[in-house]
């Protein structure tokens, strides 16, 4: 790994600034775990993405979902939902009070509840990219297939590339190079992400994420940079192929659509989140219960209009550039959702890299 | 802040240590107590109680009832102390098995054998159905404090060394398994153990071991970063020294836990004079709950307060206090 730690030093050395942005929250975590932002060159900076569904989910989901669990539904999901504040409050604070909020690895444990529990209806909080979404569509072909009628999704499933050229369009983000998310590009293909080399000249390198895979696909990245070149290397070929995972893709084209989603910090992004098609409405908890138009006591707190988080998950600013980052806003009590998720990008800065270790 | 309990209250990191400064201790403060280590120290007594609540009951490599037995016992020796006596307290919902009651107990007693402690007292309360869980079972214990041992933060200084017992990350990654169905290789199971046989023997070669804790709730990062607040020095941890088993990793790289952060309920953790770490690892490989112990930092005059992780490829980082809730009902 020197070898390649060397490497980025020439390939960097005598240039001006780097800015590579890692879009994934795995990514993020795993450059923090390695240690690897202490041995790059000081001209290579890395600035982190939008690539952890958690933080990119906005507060309205959240109020939904809270709103839902107080109706007495089972909510199932992902860990680190739990502690993300919506408006006004969070599902944990929910299930203190009384809601039945339980913690799943995978939508089909929920599955496995709604059988356990025919007479209670259960919401799986369905958000994640095209990693999980193709689990969470085979779900809900599960539950039709085995005649289950309680279970709902509450949708939100993100597409990562229309994010990354929503970014490149905002011109204040100013990023020289991608570091492409292997687990994303399992399922959509390297070549879903082309157009960032062919229609904006931008260097790219899908990446696994041990270390020395990190290493490599930066090297790579540079490696284009010093040539002059733009293409997406495709540095995780031991899971990543050009295409992707097509059984993945079908599955996930017959329940979901293509459909513009809201993103935190960015608003709504053209063709960028996915919705269940109209033959699965019957899985659909907004359709078949939908919540009334949110009350006024949802108005965010004066603290959560300081929070920076939505240029943070733009690359524009770091966690440490953000008023409320380490004082008002720690993973204990956090305000914006990057401070919740294990990979969110304040609290990765907040465990790893708010504070220094000196011997 | 919320003003109900959260799950994350009992799980050991920061919202556990807030839960006991700001409520527990101002209302039972004495200098007994103030200690904050996991046993009292009561002249030649050492004390110590502990509530199990772990679901599953029944996991790979044990069950609530030897992790109730072995919790305690841990806790006494790491106190510097030889477990004598032990009480449980057992609550069990109305309609609870009678043969997994029967397990539970034949576990209780074998593991109590093996670590050569007697259960001299206890107590049984049924709740109606729904009111608990199954069994919870709360163990206090007794032990009698080693002469010329003095197991205490104030004895750290710069320059110690760092050891760990075993394999790190093994019992949560159990737990995890045997909840979700997840399918591991056999050798993945709890470690839960009786280490006071282990720390004897360590005790009996060196007395002047400084710090002895069992990294449970929180794992090794709680563990290190209570040590190194209390002692007002800095740890530095050397990442390829870390035991960890491959299918630990594993499972950790998939569910995105941070290993130093799993619970362990057979690994103790030991901050001991540098010109004896040789010898007490020596010894500790003999036993058989030391087999994979290895040094894996050591103490530092600067960063007090803080633990920091030199990676592999050279970076240093730091290790935080665990923030809150990974697996809940670990132990």
């Amino acid at each position: 790994m020197n070898t390649l730690i060397e490497k980025l030093a020439r390939l960097a050395a005598g240039k001006g600034r780097l800015r590579l942005m890692e879009v994934c929250g795995t990514h993020t975590v795993a450059i923090f775990r390695s240690g690897i932002r202490q041995v790059l060159p000081a001209n290579v900076e890395l600035v982190s993405g939008p690539g952890c569904p958690v933080c990119v989910t906005c507060d309205d989901y959240i109020d939904k979902a809270i709103a839902y669990a107080r109706r007495d539904f089972i909510i199932a999901t992902f860990g680190d939902m739990l502690k993300v504040p919506g408006s006004r409050s969070s599902l944990a604070e929910a299930q203190a009070a009384g809601a039945d909020v339980r913690i799943v690895y995978s939508p089909l444990d929920a599955l496995q509840i709604a059988e356990d529990n025919p007479r209670r209806s259960i919401i799986f909080l369905a958000v994640g990219f095209e990693t999980t979404a193709p689990t969470q569509a085979a779900t809900v072909l599960a539950a039709r297939a085995r005649g289950i009628k309680n279970l709902f999704m509450l949708s939100a499933q993100k597409l990562v590339p229309p994010a990354l050229r929503f970014l490149l369009g905002d011109a204040t983000a100013k990023v020289d190079g991608f570091l492409l998310p292997g687990h994303v590009a399992v399922v959509t293909g390297a070549d879903a992400f082309n157009f960032l080399a062919t229609e904006f000249n931008m260097p790219c390198a899908v990446g696994g994420f041990a270390t020395e895979e990190i290493l490599i696909a930066l090297t790579s990245i540079l490696e284009q940079i010093d040539n002059g070149r733009a293409e997406v290397a495709n540095d995780y070929r031991t899971v990543v192929t050009a295409e992707g995972n097509v059984a993945a893709q079908k599955i996930l084209s017959q329940v979901y659509t293509v459909t513009d989603a809201e993103w935190r910090g960015m608003g709504t992004i053209p063709a960028s989140g996915l919705k269940m098609r109209d033959e699965f409405a019957a899985f659909d908890i907004e359709q078949v219960e939908p919540l009334p138009p949110c009350p006024l006591s949802l108005v965010p707190s004066p603290l959560k209009k300081a929070c920076r988080c939505g240029e943070v998950l733009r690359g524009l600013v770091k966690p440490i550039d953000c008023p409320l980052f380490g004082k008002a806003c720690q993973p204990l009590h956090a305000v914006g959702a990057c401070m919740v998720s294990v990979e969110g990008v304040c609290a990765a800065w907040f465990k790893y890299g708010g504070q220094h270790f000196e011997w | 802040m919320s003003d109900k309990i959260l799950m994350a209250h009992g799980a050991g990191g920061k919202l556990s240590a807030q839960l006991l400064h700001e409520i527990i201790l101002p209302a039972f403060d004495n200098a007994i107590l103030h200690e904050l280590h996991d046993g009292a120290k009561i002249g030649k007594l050492a004390m110590t109680t502990d509530s199990y609540v772990v679901r599953p009951i029944f996991f790979r490599g044990g069950d609530i009832g030897k992790l109730a037995v072995c919790g305690t016992v841990n806790d006494l020796s790491v106190t510097g102390a030889i477990p004598k006596w032990l009480s449980v307290g057992v609550i069990l919902e109305e309609g609870f098995d009678f043969d997994a009651l029967k397990k539970i107990v034949a576990s209780m007693a074998a593991v109590a054998h093996e670590a050569g402690v007697q259960i001299v007292t206890g107590d049984t309360k049924v709740v109606g159905r729904g009111q608990a869980d199954g069994i919870f079972i709360n163990t206090a214990g007794v032990g009698e404090l080693i002469d010329g041992v003095d197991i205490s933060a104030k004895k750290i200084c710069a320059g110690m060394k760092v050891l760990v017992s075993g394999t790190l990350g093994d019992h949560a990654t159990a737990i995890l398994a045997g909840r979700h169905g997840l399918e591991l290789p056999e050798s993945v199971k709890s470690d839960c153990a009786p280490l006071n046989g282990l720390i004897r023997e360590m005790l009996a070669v060196e007395p002047k071991i400084a710090m002895l804790r069992d990294a449970t709730r929180g794992g090794l990062a709680a563990v290190l970063n209570e040590i190194a607040t209390a002692a007002s020095v800095g740890i530095l941890l050397d990442e390829e020294k870390i035991p960890v088993r491959r299918e630990v990793r594993g499972v950790c790289d998939i569910l995105g836990f941070d290993v130093l952060e799993l619970a362990n309920e057979g690994k103790i953790v030991a901050v001991v004079p540098s010109d004896s770490c040789e010898k007490i690892l020596a010894v500790m490989h003999e036993n058989i709950y030391g087999k994979d112990a290895a040094l894996i930092g050591e103490v530092v005059a600067t960063s007090a307060g803080k633990v920091g992780l030199r990676t592999s490829i050279g970076g240093v980082r730091i290790v935080d206090m665990p923030a809150g809730e990974l697996v809940p009902r670990i132990c």
